[in-house]
């Protein structure tokens, strides 16, 4: 592989996988709420 | 039952089904966008469209249009708690026509993804003996599909049939059993399998020899691309197309959600949880590519191709160059089992829940009542020697002039006709980990339409222009314009029926996230 090719294939993982964990560190911080009330019945 | 909108609440979602939880959401939304696009179409997309430049416009396309037109679907359905024609119809009652036009092209899509599905299936059963000998292509037109002239031809292929009607029943088993425990728990087990399975075949892919030349041939950059307008159509169509956004999916999946989820935290995670699986698939694709240039000593760009050929011609021949290339076969053909069933699940929902919503009936009722009908027709057209050009038509149409068009027209009705993004914007923001402000009112609005138009403008200039893939006109005017213009007709006229309990229209079953509780 040329030197600009992994220069791409790295950046396109950084941005896109390192998006994707950033996305999922971001949602962990924002709990899902417990919602013990709700009626939890598939019809 | 309550009558405050609390109660109202809880009893609706008692009745239509919801999701146990926001991991189970996240799961099925990224089972629905995770499809056969993402393994067939976008490495070579990437590759025809700049390579590793492409990088560039697509990330640009994720984060101007796919992510913003992502929320705007979460906030209708999550806001007007329905399916794709009963949250148009509780924002405004004239817009439900465009909910219906959204139901019509699911309808028209499953009933030719589920051939597609079928072929899959048998194919991972030929991977083990490699079937298809010494000829792939012969094999598959010939032998499997026993395709014609174009045309229609009523003769059956019983190796389509019957691998279609199993995939058919096993949707309906699904469907039947509900949101949470259908939906949900099918996306729960199969995507993370799917990871796994799709993960050893890209490890395996990268381990042949010549994976490398194939790597170079997906990410050298060509920088000229980038001042091209179609590579920004491109990327702007593959975004589009792979996020299953426009089309009702997400309506419907974000109405089953409880009313305080994050819905804005949640996309963010499907968003790059679609692409960074398109990644992934591209780098196996073309790992695997790379080993068949090598192979047959010609150049990547030889063997470069997208879609059925990709799948159903280049694929067979990988694996039987490869060593052990029956496990490759199985695991490929698994992998787009996997990921188009989630995906087709989501695509029959939109319709099940448009017409349970619309004649107040039962899960089981409108499972069937739905599903019968389009395995019949699923059944007629694509098990038959025609299915191929039928499908082939079809699929181009509806995805251009179907869900493009609906996607666009919906877009600007809501921003420019009705202004209601500040309304869906602050219930995005309420309680969430990202603020939908300003900058998602000036995307949706300004930038995603202009993007998107650009994307549909150059595909009507191409049909306009030369028949779409050299097909007879009056297959083109049938199965292609005629049954783009059938679904709007369709959804125009489906708005016109009564809903049959219209208290369900009522105002009070609208979340607005416990403001007055």
């Amino acid at each position: 592989m040329s030197g600009a090719a992994i220069v791409m294939m790295l950046v396109a993982m950084l941005i896109i996988w390192g998006g994707l964990a950033l996305a999922i560190v971001n949602l962990r911080r924002s709990p899902d709420l417990p919602h013990a009330d709700e009626v939890r019945r598939d019809l | 039952m309550s009558t405050t909108p609390e109660g109202v609440q809880d009893g609706a979602a008692a009745k239509r089904g919801a999701f146990s939880s926001r991991q189970v959401f996240i799961f099925a939304a990224i089972g629905s966008a995770v499809g056969l696009g993402n393994i067939w179409r976008f490495p070579y997309v990437a590759y025809e469209n700049g390579g590793g430049a492409f990088v560039i416009p697509y990330i640009v396309a994720l984060l101007t249009a796919g992510i913003p037109f992502l929320f705007l679907d979460y906030a209708l359905g999550h806001r007007y708690r329905g399916s794709a024609p009963l949250s148009f119809a509780r924002l405004r009652k004239g817009t439900e026509g465009l909910g219906w036009w959204q139901v019509g092209i699911c309808f028209m899509i499953a009933i030719y993804y589920a051939a597609v599905m079928a072929w899959a299936v048998r194919y991972a059963m030929f991977s083990v003996t490699e079937a298809w000998g010494d000829d792939p292509e012969g094999f598959f037109f010939g032998e499997f599909l026993q395709a014609g002239d174009p045309g229609v031809d009523a003769t059956p292929v019983w190796g389509v049939l019957i691998p279609l009607l199993l995939v058919w029943i096993a949707i309906v088993a699904v469907l039947l059993l509900g949101v949470q425990k259908g939906i949900g728990r099918t996306a729960f087990f199969f995507i993370p399998v799917l990871v796994v399975v799709f993960g050893i075949l890209v490890v395996r892919s990268l381990f042949l020899p010549g994976a490398a030349e194939g790597l170079d041939a997906l990410f050298t950059p060509n920088w000229g691309a980038l001042t091209d307008a179609t590579v920004w159509a491109a990327a702007y169509g593959q975004i589009f197309f792979s996020l299953s956004i426009g089309f009702g999916i997400m309506i419907t999946y974000s109405s089953y959600v409880h009313k305080h989820t994050d819905m804005p935290g949640s996309g963010l995670v499907v968003g790059f949880a679609n692409s960074g699986f398109e990644l992934l698939a591209g780098i196996g694709v073309f790992a695997a590519l790379g080993f068949m240039a090598q192979a047959s000593g010609v150049a990547v760009g030889d063997v470069a191709t997208s879609g059925v050929g990709l799948a159903f011609v280049a694929f067979p021949a990988i694996i039987s160059e490869a060593p052990a290339g029956a496990l490759l076969g199985v695991l490929f053909f698994v992998s787009l089992v996997i990921a188009g069933f989630t995906s087709m699940v989501s695509i029959v929902e939109v319709v099940i829940s448009g017409v349970r919503d619309k004649f107040d009936m039962t899960r089981k009722g409108a499972t069937i009542a739905v599903t019968v009908p389009m395995a019949l027709l699923s059944l007629v057209f694509f098990s038959t020697t025609s299915g191929l050009y039928v499908l082939d038509i079809l699929d181009h149409f509806i995805n251009q002039f179907g869900i493009l068009l609906v996607a666009v027209i919906s877009m600007l009705v809501l921003s420019w006709g009705l202004r209601v993004l500040p309304t869906l914007g602050d219930h995005l923001s309420d309680g969430s980990s990202i603020t939908v402000g300003a900058w998602w009112r000036i995307l949706v609005s300004i930038v995603a339409p202009i993007g998107l138009i650009l994307v549909l403008g150059l595909s009507f200039w191409e049909d306009v222009k030369t028949p779409y893939g050299g097909n007879p006109g009056w297959m083109l005017a049938v199965f292609g314009w005629g049954a783009a213009g059938a679904v709007i007709v369709f959804g125009f006229l489906a708005a016109q029926a009564k809903w049959r309990d219209p208290e369900i229209l009522s105002e009070v079953h609208i979340n607005k996230k416990g403001a007055e509780s």
